[in-house]
């Protein structure tokens, strides 16, 4: 979707601030919620594609005027509604009876099979490739994304969708963001990195010598000299045009 | 700022803030239902804040600095290097190291969420996570370094990694030239969380 989430060559934000000796969190609320998205996400309640849609789909306003971990708590409230884990009503019920002067202390539950297998699976990882596939491009490949704007779950950033860019290296097969996102299972695919000349990207803005990496799925990209290309040759042209102005280093 | 007690002994001494309610009104139904348990919680908390963070980074990048063969094998597969000296795990399942060198600079943002390799540095700073990071580092990357203090030669290729998969990235940057002699160890504190984002170079003395 074309999401707030999606920053890449957005202006207007100001200047990087930065904050010394920061801790890991700031207040134990955002401890909790780390950790009950962790435990509920290592149960296999949803999957992270799922997590992180759930996440863009915030208003953009809520979006850009909250922090990190409120956007984790926005979207684990969306997700355990949508998976029928937690009505919000009865969140909304709850935070009633906690609004009082002293609150009712929370009632700690143990499982330490459950503590286990979480700290189990923090050391050893979640992989999403699932091994190697027939790669349609090689590394040195010309590409070029697809113009593409899916309503749904996507990792196509919008800010490459229509470049021409140059296979930099071919991973494995990964899952698929945009199916597994929605219920549509793995459907891996092969991942590439993908090099773009920073002025393919940005045109005449892109100050100086550099290229932006990205990581693409397969069926996100089509080859750059196809003559089946979906774009309009004219603003193809164009695009291969401003390419030759500016030498690649 | 609130501390521990807030939870463990439900000690507060009065309301609760709004975010506060709201995460405690999710927990303690989470806890009744059985979908998350307070000892599950508090442990990976306590992974993330004791013992996974940038110094795990630093060794590696360390003994990248002194031994020519790890450095070959962290460039060439790092999840499978970084594995050799204990590291990996959650968001650190897939990752590359792009080194930096006196004509190439790396540096690693993730526009569409905060994608950060776990394992090697912890968890990512809050201006990492921030709008003006995610958003400027791609378009004008070298006006970000610039306000980090990275100023770089115009003949130098900046190189940006924007983590939109699974994939996680670590710099290796450059060994400060006065650091011949210095034992593995001594290299690893000085390598900062800051130089393997890329934001940031070593520095030779801290």
């Amino acid at each position: 979707m074309n999401g707030v989430h999606d920053l890449g060559g957005m202006d207007g934000f100001g200047p990087v601030t930065r904050e010394n000796d920061e801790p890991t969190f700031h207040s134990d609320w955002e401890r909790r919620v780390f950790g009950m998205l962790l435990a509920t996400l290592g149960q296999g309640i949803y999957n992270l594609d799922e997590m992180r849609h759930a996440i863009e789909r915030m208003s953009p306003a809520d979006y850009l005027g909250s922090s990190y971990y409120e956007h984790w708590l926005a979207g684990l409230e969306r997700i355990l509604e949508e998976k029928g884990r937690l009505p919000r009503a009865e969140i909304e019920a709850r935070i009633r009876d906690l609004a009082s002067a002293s609150p009712p202390p929370l009632a700690e539950r143990s499982n330490p099979e459950l503590a286990e297998g979480l700290a189990q699976a923090v050391q050893v990882g979640a992989p999403s490739s699932r091994g190697k596939g027939r790669a349609r491009f090689r590394a040195g490949s010309p590409v070029r994304v697809r113009k593409m704007n899916p309503s749904g779950h996507t990792r196509c950033p919008r800010y490459v969708r229509g470049a021409l860019g140059t296979i930099e290296r071919v991973h494995e097969k990964f899952v698929f963001p945009d199916a597994n996102a929605h219920g549509r299972g793995n459907r891996p695919e092969v991942l590439y990195t993908v090099a773009f000349e920073a002025s393919e990207l940005w045109g005449a803005e892109a100050g100086g010598r550099g290229k932006v990496y990205v990581d693409l799925w397969e069926s996100y990209l089509e080859p750059a000299r196809s003559r089946k290309s979906p774009q309009a040759p004219s603003s193809r042209d164009q695009r291969e045009l401003s390419m030759t102005q500016n030498p690649k280093p | 700022m609130s501390d521990r007690h807030d939870h463990d002994g439900g000690h507060h001494p009065g309301p609760l803030s709004p975010i506060e309610a709201r995460v405690r009104a999710i927990e303690s139904l989470l806890l009744e239902r059985g979908l998350v348990s307070s000892d599950a919680i508090d442990r990976v908390v306590s992974a993330y804040e004791k013992d996974i963070g940038p110094l795990n980074g630093a060794r590696a990048v360390a003994r990248a600095w002194v031994d020519p063969e790890f450095k070959k094998r962290l460039l060439a597969d790092a999840t499978a290097a970084l594995r050799e000296l204990g590291i990996g795990g959650l968001q650190g399942e897939h990752m590359v190291a792009v080194e930096n060198t006196p004509q190439v600079h790396n540096v690693v943002v993730c526009t569409l969420c905060s994608c950060y390799p776990w394992p090697v540095l912890g968890l990512p700073p809050a201006w990492y996570k921030s709008p003006p990071y995610r958003s400027r580092m791609v378009k004008e990357p070298r006006a970000v370094l610039g306000e980090f203090g990275v100023n770089l030669d115009p003949g130098v290729e900046v190189r940006v990694w924007d983590s939109s998969a699974e994939i996680r990235y670590l710099v290796l940057p450059e060994r400060p030239k006065e650091t011949e002699g210095m034992s593995e160890a001594a290299l690893a504190e000085l390598v900062t969380r800051d130089a393997m984002i890329g934001v940031s170079r070593v520095a030779g003395r801290r």
